[in-house]
């Protein structure tokens, strides 16, 4: 008979563990993170997930032509594709890139697969481990995931009321290099930024566009919201003010179908070439299939009139929330005016964790990202992203409402126990998460 | 069980531990499947008694952490739709949930429990957090560990080193409840032990010895394959094994669980320390329930289909 001390397990559940990476080290499952499994209840108003609203899209022609286009020319649909992307596709993101300004040819723009992965394949390109990339503070989650993965050291850049401060951009610059660190980009995200919601007016980009060629500095503008402007025209893209500093990145995502994941990158020739290859490493060709139905879409549909439709629905929801907003926070808050995107970044007064009450906030049936999410170095805990692109305007007063209740019982514990403010502390291991983009 | 039955798994919940939830409620219903019994998968939510009412004779496995899964709530209802469910009775739930009631409930059967002060917000706020605060440095001392009482998965718990960080500490931990233990740090050797009630008494599996890579078992180290070291059966002496299994028996006969239950104990200097129970262990890929069935040589699957019968009988 076998002994207990025989057949003793010792294990830590994963063969591997001591054969990843080291850039897997901060991938771990995270209580914050595994909150927003409550938030995707209907009892619970979400203002966390940054998911566009294709409600209005017309689907029941969009399917029947599909099916058609299946049938009709289903041996390419279906079949590899190029890997730079398909030229007929190609084409039409130019035509898109031309709202915003973007004089571009087609032999320029790299499909990806979303922009996320056009911003993956950049990074792969363009960084080493230890390599620093210059961000806003705060900057998107998704991006910041991404350059951790590829060990990049992120350093946030102060913004203010027109997006990145270029004083704070040059202070950065002068003081990384000074201390031989290799900055090889500033990632931005000129329009309704993720997750601020501030858009740079066309002064500061100018402004920020002279300093890089001061300092010889590429900027990789990440631009998906940027004809979602709910007050204005669309601002000219920073590619569209200089052609030889800005590497682009667009989307689908947000004017038709994210599910489609059809992105693109667009890069000066020596550039581009090098994403081609990186990308047929990556995935060989981006979806051919999406690609179809993208340009079928944009062929066949009016698109231009289906991004007004978009509009009208992402005012009411923009306008609930800052009405919700304005009734509901108690004394001390304050947040952003977006004039278009899916986003509100509201700001605690000094004491509050928004981290810390996020469970709070999911017992009371609302959810939120908290700040921490959108920074590496631990900032970000008296701040919160809210998303208005979702529920319907009642719901997402409702969650304002909510909200309310929840900082105020936040603040009157903070004042039981005399917390004033709290040091800045490690937050979220960013990274990009359905529920939380 | 007849060929009409139907397992249903309850897994999801609006608790905190929502996530866990879902996980152990997949492995669980396909360790069902793979026995060949008929199981549907099912949140609770508006829609389950109307599916419990479709079925000709449900069975039902909750597998919810925290909130109504655990707090009686739910055993409750499902007795007053006359629906058999593995686990323990509402009132055994309740006593054994609720760390302010356990806690004591279990010293006073006998058990060795940390030194405890359960306190409500209100408290704090009425009577002037300092003066509170200052007579928990004094009477609990430090380290201590400060956790709602109505929480499960380390959420919400902090080990506090010093007087500065009590109130960061309670306002985390309010932010799971109304209600904080403040503890006695117990420094040990942490195990856990199930306890599994086939119908022939309560019997104790072997002990699972928890040792996480970062020192402390929160959410991540329990929930990150890899994150924490698991020995079974723990690398104990035997004698310490056996007092062990015999308090997580005790505590089970003492707080009425049924079925299956699991405590959580630190050796301390050789001798065991209660600190808590559960009524639905964790039975996700990285959980000790099921860890602790593997090395007692038993079959997950099989314990839960017996579990499953065991329940249906006691209708």
């Amino acid at each position: 008979m076998v002994s207990e001390i025989e057949r003793r397990q010792d294990t830590r559940l994963d063969q591997y563990v001591d054969f990843y990476a080291q850039r897997t080290q901060g991938l771990t499952v995270s209580a914050v993170r595994a909150l927003f499994s409550v938030a995707n209840r209907p009892e619970v108003v979400s203002l966390a997930g940054g998911m566009p609203n294709i409600k209005d899209l017309p689907l029941g022609k969009l399917g029947d032509e599909i099916s058609q286009l299946i049938c009709e020319r289903g041996m390419q649909v279906f079949q590899y594709g190029s890997g730079q992307g398909e030229q007929f596709m190609r084409d039409h993101i130019t035509e898109v890139m031309a709202e915003e300004g973007i004089h571009s040819h087609s032999d320029d723009v790299v499909v990806s697969c979303g922009s996320q992965q056009g911003l993956d394949l950049v990074t792969r390109v363009f960084c080493d481990p230890g390599d620093v990339v210059l961000c806003e503070a705060p900057s998107y989650v998704g991006a910041l995931g991404t350059f951790l993965a590829y060990q990049v050291e992120v350093v946030h850049v102060e913004m203010d009321d027109y997006g990145i401060s270029p004083t704070a951009l040059r202070q950065a610059i002068t003081s990384l290099r000074a201390a031989g660190k290799r900055v090889k980009f500033l990632y931005t995200i000129p329009n309704f930024q993720n997750p601020t919601g501030i858009t740079q007016p066309v002064s500061r980009r100018q402004e920020l566009l002279a300093l890089a060629k001061e300092e010889d500095l590429l900027i990789v503008e990440d631009n998906p919201y940027g004809l979602l402007a709910l007050d204005t025209e669309p601002q000219p893209a920073l590619r569209a003010l200089d052609a030889d500093r800005v590497i682009y990145l667009g989307s689908f995502s947000k004017i038709f179908a994210p599910g489609l994941r059809v992105g693109w990158v667009l890069a000066p020739p020596a550039v581009r070439e090098k994403l081609v290859m990186t990308q047929e490493a990556a995935t060989l060709c981006p979806p051919v299939s999406a690609q179809f139905i993208v340009s079928h879409y944009m062929e066949n549909f009016d698109w231009r009139s289906q991004i007004k439709v978009f509009h009208e629905m992402y005012r009411a929801r923009r306008d609930a929330m800052l009405a919700g907003l304005e009734e509901h926070m108690p004394p001390g808050c304050s947040w952003t005016n977006p004039g278009g995107g899916f986003f509100v970044w509201l700001t605690l007064p000094p004491g509050l964790d928004s981290q810390a009450m996020l469970a709070r906030a999911v017992s009371a049936r609302v959810a939120y990202v908290p700040g921490t999410a959108f920074y590496a170095d631990g900032f970000g805990s008296r701040n919160m992203r809210l998303s208005f692109c979702f529920p319907p305007p009642d719901r997402i007063i409702e969650g304002t409402r909510r909200l309310g209740e929840v900082l105020k019982a936040e603040l009157a514990m903070r004042a039981t126990f005399g917390i004033e403010d709290l040091p800045p502390r490690p937050g979220l291991v960013p990274g990009p998460a359905p529920d939380i983009l | 069980m007849t060929e009409q039955d139907t397992v249903v798994v309850l897994a999801g919940g609006l608790s905190h531990e929502r996530d866990i939830s879902l996980r152990s409620g997949r492995r669980v219903a396909q360790a069902l499947r793979d026995q060949g019994l008929d199981v549907v998968e099912s949140d609770v939510n508006s829609g389950l008694v109307e599916l419990l009412r479709s079925l000709d004779n449900p069975v039902a496995f909750p597998t919810l952490h925290g909130g109504v899964g655990e707090d009686g709530g739910l055993q409750q209802a499902l007795a007053l739709l006359r629906v058999p469910y593995v686990g323990s009775s509402p009132t055994a739930c309740r006593r054994a949930f609720n760390k302010a009631i356990c806690g004591p409930l279990v010293a006073a059967g006998g058990l060795p429990v940390p030194q405890s002060a359960v306190l409500p917000h209100d408290m704090f706020r009425e009577l002037g957090a300092r003066q509170l605060v200052e007579a928990l440095a004094e009477r609990i001392g430090f380290p201590m560990m400060v956790k709602p009482v109505r929480s499960g998965s380390a959420l919400g718990a902090a080990k506090v080193e010093a007087p500065g960080g009590i109130p960061g500490a309670m306002v985390s931990a309010y932010s799971y409840g109304d209600v904080n233990i403040i503890e006695e740090f117990i420094a040990g050797i942490e195990v856990a032990v199930t306890v599994l009630d086939l119908g022939d008494g309560p019997k104790a599996l072997p002990a699972v010895q928890i040792e996480p890579n970062s020192g402390v078992y929160d959410y991540t180290a329990r929930y990150t394959a890899g994150a924490t070291r698991f020995i079974t059966p723990a690398d104990i002496p035997a004698e310490q094994a056996q007092a062990c299994a015999e308090m997580a028996i005790r505590a089970h006969q003492i707080l009425g669980l049924g079925d299956i239950s699991r405590s959580d104990i630190i050796i301390r200097d050789g001798q065991p320390v209660f600190i808590e129970a559960n009524t639905a262990p964790g039975m996700t890929e990285t959980s000790l329930a099921p860890l602790a069935v593997q090395a007692a040589g038993l079959d997950f699957g099989d314990i839960c289909a017996q579990l499953v019968r065991i329940a249906k009988a006691r209708l």
